[in-house]
């Protein structure tokens, strides 16, 4: 039986309901008047000022060159997103481990990677070549058993990769971090007790209790980072942003064009934001004893059984 | 017969204090030793030790005839490794005051668990014993509720099914019922004295006077980190020798006086 199918409690039929006067929520009623106004006043300027070129917004919307663009945008969020994720649990776990060098080699990670702005990151992964001409395999001052020209092996693809990735993955430690010592200490001890080994333990007990605290944060570093990859613009990799502007560049519709950039982005967060509440719903299991009962936008504004929100 | 615990000269200190000064202890197959005192007396602690939550620092404890924590090779102990700490623990069962259930599991998954992923054990066979395990506690009917849809006392009997599902030799409670509403610490003692009439080898930190009268087959009265009087419950509980055993008894048993 699941208690989100329980019905809500019902007053005893004997006792004769309360049919008391509502609450009258005067200063509710006077903003949603301001509130509704102004948003009349936005609206009816974005539809009547021509400067916008509402049809060349269509025009453009699907735009080959903004697709490519969408496309790419979409390409190095997900991978820097899995590096970052991935990257971040091992930093993590390397943080919190009982060996000095081992969270100190995680610690200096993060100083490093947090303290210098990601464009000079980017810049640097791109002028690796300038510092190391070639890059291979090997034993350290033994033999070499494959290299390759950095040139070649580090496109702007991966550098934008690099950058974007590893940047990323020292703000995912502190955040799974944080979120592996919000889980109460008793639960590491009752998984030792029963035998456990401590990577199970991790695995099974201690994860999938910091999800909860990690998914929120996460969720705002992922819809960061699809506008942060217009950074790359900086080393000549090129995305929505970059496409957008290289086209208003030559034809001068900036305005348009920016809301064509400024729509996609909006769709793409609105879908991730959509997948993030069926993440949270499903790592919130066993977290409430009922669904809580919310109120209506109704009976907000005009105190139909209650208006009380805190 | 080798006692199931046995613990010899045993002490531990946190820092500079000193927690547990020298205790001496032996538990044999199916007895049911209550441990009691006031708090801070090192109780809890002495419990913990027997299964390695913590380290003791001198004397020597054996589960079974065999160390805890270390093996000697020659005349020298070596610290064991993780795995083959967790390979000792598998066999004594702990029951915690804050129940430390797995919230995100439910009721029957939290049974389940380590059997599974310890053991190895096939799934539906686990199944199996975990609904009868919670039937033997008196859930059946929750077995697929979350722990936060249960009360305190319905946590606590599903942590013992819990441990129990590990088929361990040895069961370890530490202050089972404390965190409890006192109209829920009933069945959990209930539950527990069932398990002491089946048999179950048992160490009970515990406030309840009237369980360690009736259940324990020995109570030891520990204060200050030492053993101030053992024996049997009517002995101890019933007519104390000792100065300080009498006034925490007279404390306990008629807190208002």
């Amino acid at each position: 039986m699941s208690s989100s199918e329980a019905p809500p409690a019902e007053a005893p039929a004997e006792a004769e309901p309360i049919q008391a006067v509502p609450v009258r929520h005067y200063g509710r009623w006077v903003a949603g008047v301001v509130i509704l106004f102004l948003a009349f006043i936005v609206a009816r300027s974005v539809i009547t000022n021509d400067a916008l070129q509402w049809p060349v917004v269509g025009d453009y919307l699907f735009d080959d060159r903004v697709l490519r663009g969408l496309q790419n945008t979409l390409i190095l969020t997900v991978i820097a997103m899995l590096i970052g994720i991935v990257g971040g649990i091992l930093l993590a776990v390397m943080r919190l481990s009982p060996n000095p060098l081992t969270s100190g080699a995680a610690g200096i990670y993060i100083w490093l990677f947090r303290g210098t702005p990601l464009i000079t990151q980017l810049v640097i992964w791109n002028f690796l070549a300038l510092a190391y001409p070639r890059l291979g395999l090997g034993i350290p001052f033994g033999p070499e058993f494959v290299s390759w020209d950095t040139n070649q092996l580090i496109t702007q693809f991966t550098a934008s990769l690099l950058g974007l990735g590893l940047n990323e993955a020292a703000y995912m430690a502190e955040i799974v971090r944080g979120g592996i010592q919000s889980v109460d200490s008793g639960q590491l001890e009752a998984a030792s007790a029963l035998g456990m080994s401590r990577t199970k333990t991790l695995r099974r007990i201690i994860l999938p209790q910091a999800m909860r605290v990690i998914i929120p944060p996460t969720g705002n570093e992922t819809i960061s980072m699809l506008k942060t990859t217009s950074l790359v613009v900086a080393i000549g990799y090129f995305e929505l942003m970059v496409a957008v502007q290289t086209i208003y560049s030559q034809n001068y519709k900036t305005v348009p064009l920016l809301i064509v950039a400024a729509a996609w982005y909006l769709f793409m967060t609105s879908v991730l934001t959509l997948v993030q509440i069926q993440i949270e719903k499903r790592f919130a299991r066993g977290t409430s004893r009922d669904v809580v009962q919310r109120q209506g936008w109704a009976s907000r504004m005009f105190s139909r059984g209650g208006g009380n929100v805190t | 017969m080798t006692p199931v615990v046995s613990a010899q000269r045993i002490y531990k200190s946190f820092g500079s204090v000193h927690v547990l000064k020298g205790i001496n202890l032996e538990v044999q197959e199916r007895e049911v030793l209550c441990l009691i005192g006031p708090s801070g007396s090192g109780k809890s602690t002495l419990l913990r030790c027997i299964n390695h939550l913590e380290k003791i620092d001198a004397g020597r404890l054996y589960v079974d005839g065999v160390l805890v924590g270390y093996k000697q090779r020659g005349d020298k102990l070596h610290e064991l490794r993780e795995k083959e700490v967790a390979f000792q623990r598998k066999d004594i069962g702990m029951v915690f005051q804050r129940f430390n259930l797995f919230p995100h599991m439910t009721a029957i998954e939290n049974v389940m668990e380590a059997p599974i992923q310890v053991r190895r054990e096939p799934k539906a066979q686990v199944r199996q014993r975990a609904h009868e395990l919670l039937e033997r506690v008196g859930l059946a009917d929750k077995a697929k509720n979350y722990p936060a849809q249960l009360s305190g006392g319905q946590q606590q009997r599903v942590a013992i099914a819990r441990a129990l599902a590990m088929e361990p030799k040895l069961m370890l409670f530490d202050e089972p019922t404390s965190a409890l509403d006192p109209e829920l610490v009933g069945d959990v003692l209930g539950v527990m004295k069932q398990l002491a009439k089946d048999g179950m080898t048992m160490v009970v930190v515990t406030h309840e006077m009237q369980f360690a009268r009736e259940v324990a087959d020995k109570v030891l009265f520990m204060d200050g980190g030492v053993v101030v009087e053992e024996g049997p419950p009517e002995r101890v509980i019933g007519s104390p020798r000792e100065e300080r055993t009498k006034s925490f008894l007279a404390r306990v048993l008629n807190p208002n006086a």
